[in-house]
């Protein structure tokens, strides 16, 4: 059986260490908080916080309080505050140990589309450019293939890219893949997936 | 020197006209100048570009000034909650500059602290990084962005004291203070103006030289994503 979202989630919160900085995108990288267990690991919102806490309970929402999705969350004890200048400078300047981001598609190379698809509504790429870019290790929860069946785990990124050569893991609902020299490493599969299963639903090179 | 005005009308008259370029703090719809966008509109000034990292939504922030046709051009990380924009996008009477989120901050900064240009690697390989001058340093490829300046930066803090020193909250800090920089003129909103001295100084995040004008007022403070958890 392939990894549902939970599963996914759970086997990206085993890439976290004890005492990281970590910026969680959205959809199944956020729901990795809710599996780091005892570890020690303190979120970044890119709109200007560290520690970022639970959602609020009903009554508790506070207008100047929210995420980089925009919805109201909660502080923790350890909560820091600052402009997007200073957020953007811990990111670009590597202080970020790693984010774990949706994607379109990712390329062998460790290309990453995840902003746009020409011809659609545009919405922009938010921090996702400077986010890839800057921290220190980039690793991209997606599903496998697309709703026709199709592998996002490609040669090369038709879509345009949010970064070139940015992605070091690779999470989907069928394993786990490194990004090598050459192409792509199986480092695991998901229980009762085979690595020829896995290679079959796979584009990119795998080495 | 008096920084004090009655209203955010009275603090933006005289800096307003057509086709100028103003800086705007706030993220999504979190601490922003709402009382500056409604004076501008209110103006009627026409031809504007925005230097803001969101449109706000059809019907709060810079969405009013969509709606009155005021905008010619944004310049913007992210747009997608705003559904006349899209349409004016779409339609071609309004242009559209993305910029990538801390770039578009530093950017802002950078224009306030005399910083012309900077390098970076976000968007290197990117549609981003087209026509951009590329240079390597110690082995790695970054692309110069360059520096913002705009006529008029409209902030929004949570106090100030009547010299412009201001402390903002929780995340309603974001874009504000590099807006505030950026700005050739700063015209800040706040909900409370003290008095100097009632503000600790080893507090302010926003030193008041970069504030020229001050306004107090009511502000709604509406929330986009209103998301709970239920209640243990």
């Amino acid at each position: 059986m392939p990894w549902d979202r939970n599963q996914m989630a759970a086997r990206a919160a085993e890439e976290l260490e004890d005492g990281m900085y970590v910026n969680l995108g959205i959809g199944i990288p956020t729901l990795v908080a809710n599996y780091v267990g005892d570890k020690d690991i303190t979120l970044q919102s890119e709109n200007g916080m560290l520690g970022m806490g639970p959602f609020p309970v009903e009554g508790e929402e506070d207008p100047d309080l929210i995420n980089a999705g925009k919805q109201t969350i909660t502080e923790l004890p350890r909560t820091a505050y600052f402009d997007s200048a200073t957020s953007f400078g811990m990111i670009r300047g590597g202080k970020i140990a790693a984010a774990i981001l949706g994607a379109m598609e990712v390329a062998e190379n460790g290309d990453l589309a995840n902003w746009m698809i020409p011809g659609k509504l545009v919405k922009g790429m938010g921090g996702a450019m400077d986010l890839v870019a800057g921290v220190g290790r980039v690793v991209v929860v997606m599903d496998h293939q697309n709703k026709h069946g199709q592998s996002k785990v490609l040669k090369e990124c038709t879509l345009p890219l949010t970064g070139a050569g940015v992605v070091d893991r690779i999470i989907t609902n069928l394993g786990v893949l490194d990004v090598v020299e050459g192409g792509l490493k199986i480092v695991e599969t998901a229980e009762g997936v085979t690595e020829d299963e896995l290679r079959a639903a796979t584009e990119a090179t795998i080495v | 020197m008096k920084k004090v005005y009655g209203s955010a009308q009275e603090a933006l008259d005289g800096l307003l006209f057509d086709g100028m370029f103003i800086a705007a703090g706030g993220f999504g719809l979190c601490g922003i100048p709402e009382l500056s966008l409604e004076a501008i509109k209110q103006a009627g000034t026409k031809d504007l570009t925005f230097a803001s990292n969101n449109a706000g939504v059809d019907d709060f922030g810079i969405g009013i000034l969509l709606q009155t046709r005021q905008v010619k051009k944004m310049i913007s990380s992210y747009v997608g909650e705003n559904a006349e924009f899209m349409r004016q996008y779409l339609s071609g009477e309004l242009e559209l500059e993305f910029n990538p989120q801390g770039t578009l901050a530093e950017r802002m900064r950078a224009g306030g602290c005399g910083i012309p240009g900077f390098y970076t690697k976000t968007g290197v390989g990117t549609v981003i990084a087209e026509g951009k001058d590329h240079k390597e340093f110690d082995g790695e490829t970054y692309i110069m962005e360059r520096g913002i300046v705009a006529d008029l930066a409209i902030v929004k803090a949570w106090k100030a004291d009547t010299t412009g020193n201001a402390i903002f909250r929780k995340t309603a800090r974001n874009f504000n203070p590099p807006a505030a920089m950026c700005g050739k003129v700063c015209v800040m909103e706040v909900e409370e103006i003290v008095e100097p001295g009632e503000l600790d100084g080893d507090h302010i995040h926003l030193p008041g030289i970069y504030v020229h004008r001050i306004v107090q007022g009511k502000h709604e403070k509406r929330i986009e994503q209103r998301t709970t958890r239920p209640a243990a």
